[in-house]
């Protein structure tokens, strides 16, 4: 973690992933991938099924090691992490990485509130004095629980679901906890979101919804945003820029408009009659069915 | 009717003492899905370190009982729970993520492995405690019987209900029992909401540990004789009680201990006291038939 110095303005990168490759025994689930995400920028990765986009989530989420490569995190304001190397934990601890699921994974027995407070756990460990004082009540630790709290209540009042602030999360209607995932990403205060599929099941009205959420997040908070997405109407409404995904490799990277005239993005994502353009993997796997 | 309530009391005395170790159980079961069967020879090691304590206050001439419990107390529960930490980091962290089977039979072995250390140490003989705690309220007195509440009985019941609240609000209002109780639902997204995982789950060690050693040095007061063996009885009707109150759930384990306290007292009580363990254990069977996930356990609902 070598300090860099302190970089405030636009257009500056926020993650570089260099060769990243991870491979599951014979199957190799991203080749040699490489590309620059900008701070204050929707990042879009799209790619059909099994391309490699979630598992390149998990790993710069720290769930898996990937077998070779290096993903390097720009920290605004506390220079720069290798996100390859660090413990689980410490990756949104640390270096303010956070992450929404396909198949959400919220507390489901916690309040919709609470599953808000535990993503801001870490403050309120160091305020309690890791527990000692917290219990005995001290108003340090009040304190900082009740800024916590506040900060929730942004999100819910954002996320309109302050009326519902104390339900179990598993209860809530399937919209309301995907906005409630994304609500609670964001209560890590982190600088890179990543999302997965977040329009996945929801209608055009509620993805109109989300569009406009996200162009929310990236201008108010100023934050980065990878986002995972087969919704094209999402993807091509709000990125600023366009990662394509193949079988595991990199066949596009560019503004909306250069990706969707793209050829190679076309044949990806359309087929094409036997060509001998085609990558010699995808031309096999066409020659078999 | 006087007997009947002095059973109640024996009962709730014994239960109390059930449903601290029962506690350690739930919460490990609860964060990591695993029964730390060890667990009873942590609550056994607690009762030799308080004994050994008295003996060491008892030579450095510490009279005043009150100090000197005071004393035994927080030594017991400070070392109990290096011994839980202990257990957690060398024998059950390692084998994180491996095949349940795996550490229930390392759990096992553990156990086996305390116990011989034990008995090692301290030889296999009983030791016993002359009584620290002695006298008592009397009252509803018969012609020939009188309701006895020693004051060793009402430091049992208060300490016991003093450590619970305690507890509780620990697991609700604290930040680390919010951890612990996000860990319990899902250890994969806890880490990535920034949880130290690997902490949460030591300080879970300890926290059921120091509840055990409470109950090891009530159970050395209650009973005044302890050998290297009694963690594996009273461990197992923990257990017990865990399942029985709901394993994964505190309040659940508290019941559940009082139950077979209650169920043991009155079954030896009126019945016979050979059998009073069989009345235990069939009575959870019982409960179990008609509710698999015991009596204040969450059912599993599938979601569809």
């Amino acid at each position: 973690m070598n300090n860099r110095a302190t970089s405030d303005h636009h257009d500056t990168s926020l993650l570089t992933v260099e060769h990243l490759s991870m491979r599951f025994g014979g199957l190799v689930a991203v080749d040699d991938v490489s590309f620059r995400a900008n701070d204050r920028e929707i990042t879009a990765i799209i790619g059909p099924n099994g391309a490699g986009k979630t598992t390149m989530f998990n790993c710069l989420t720290g769930f898996y090691k990937p077998s070779v490569g290096q993903l390097t995190l720009h920290h605004p304001h506390k220079g720069d992490y290798q996100l390859e190397r660090m413990e689980e934990f410490h990756i949104p601890q640390q270096a303010g990485v956070a992450r929404t699921f396909q198949n959400i994974r919220l507390f489901p027995a916690m309040s919709v509130l609470e599953n808000l407070i535990i993503a801001q756990h870490n403050e309120l460990m160091r305020a309690s004095g890791y527990t000692v004082t917290g219990l005995l009540g001290l108003q340090h630790y009040k304190r900082a629980e009740r800024k916590a709290v506040e900060f929730s209540r942004y999100w819910l009042d954002r996320m309109g679901l302050t009326a519902r602030a104390e339900w179990e999360a598993g209860n809530l209607p399937y919209g309301d906890q995907r906005r409630l995932e994304i609500a609670r990403a964001m209560c890590i205060k982190p600088v890179l979101l990543c999302l997965d599929e977040p329009a996945a099941g929801l209608n055009a009205r509620e993805s109109a919804l989300l569009n406009e959420l996200l162009l929310f997040i990236r201008d108010e908070h100023k934050i980065g945003m990878l986002l995972i997405e087969h919704d094209m109407s999402v993807v091509m409404g709000i990125s600023d820029h366009i990662v394509v995904l193949d079988y595991g490799r990199k066949i596009s990277d560019g503004t909306p408009e250069s990706v969707r005239n793209d050829p190679a993005v076309i044949r990806a994502y359309l087929g094409e009659e036997e060509d001998a353009e085609l990558p010699p993997k995808v031309a096999r796997d066409i020659k078999k069915n | 009717m006087g007997y009947f309530l002095q059973q109640l009391i024996n009962g709730l005395t014994l239960g109390m003492i059930y449903g601290l170790i029962a506690i350690g159980y739930t919460m490990v079961y609860g964060i990591i899905g695993m029964i730390n069967f060890a667990h009873g020879e942590i609550f056994m090691i607690s009762a030799f370190i308080s004994i050994i304590t008295f003996l060491v206050l008892g030579l450095l001439g510490m009279g005043w009982v009150p100090l000197a419990l005071v004393l035994i107390l927080v030594t017991t529960m400070l070392l109990t729970a290096v011994y839980g930490w202990a257990l957690e980091r060398v024998a059950y962290r390692p084998l994180r993520g491996s095949p349940r089977l795996a550490a229930l039979i390392t759990a096992i072995g553990m156990s086996i492995f305390l116990q011989n250390y034990v008995q090692l140490l301290q030889g296999a003989r009983i030791k016993p405690l002359q009584p620290v705690i002695s006298g008592g309220f009397r009252f509803l007195s018969e012609s020939d019987f009188s309701v006895n509440l020693s004051y060793l009985q009402i430091f049992i019941i208060v300490l016991t209900i003093c450590l619970m609240l305690g507890f509780t609000a620990l697991i609700n209002r604290t930040a680390l029992g919010r951890a612990q109780r996000a860990c319990e639902q899902d250890l994969g997204m806890a880490a990535l909401v920034g949880i130290d995982v690997d902490r949460t789950i030591s300080l879970t060690f300890v926290m059921g540990a120091a509840l055990a050693s409470v109950a090891g040095l009530m159970f050395l007061l209650n009973y005044g004789v302890i050998d290297f063996y009694i963690g594996f009885l009273a461990g197992i009707k923990a257990f017990t009680a865990a399942v029985l109150g709901g394993i994964g759930s505190l309040p659940g384990a508290m019941l559940g201990g009082l139950l077979i306290g209650l169920i043991e007292a009155f079954w030896s009580a009126y019945f016979t006291v050979e059998y009073k363990d069989v009345a235990v254990f069939s009575i959870m069977i019982l409960v179990l038939i008609f509710r698999p996930t015991g009596l204040l356990g969450k059912p599993d609902i599938e979601k569809v």
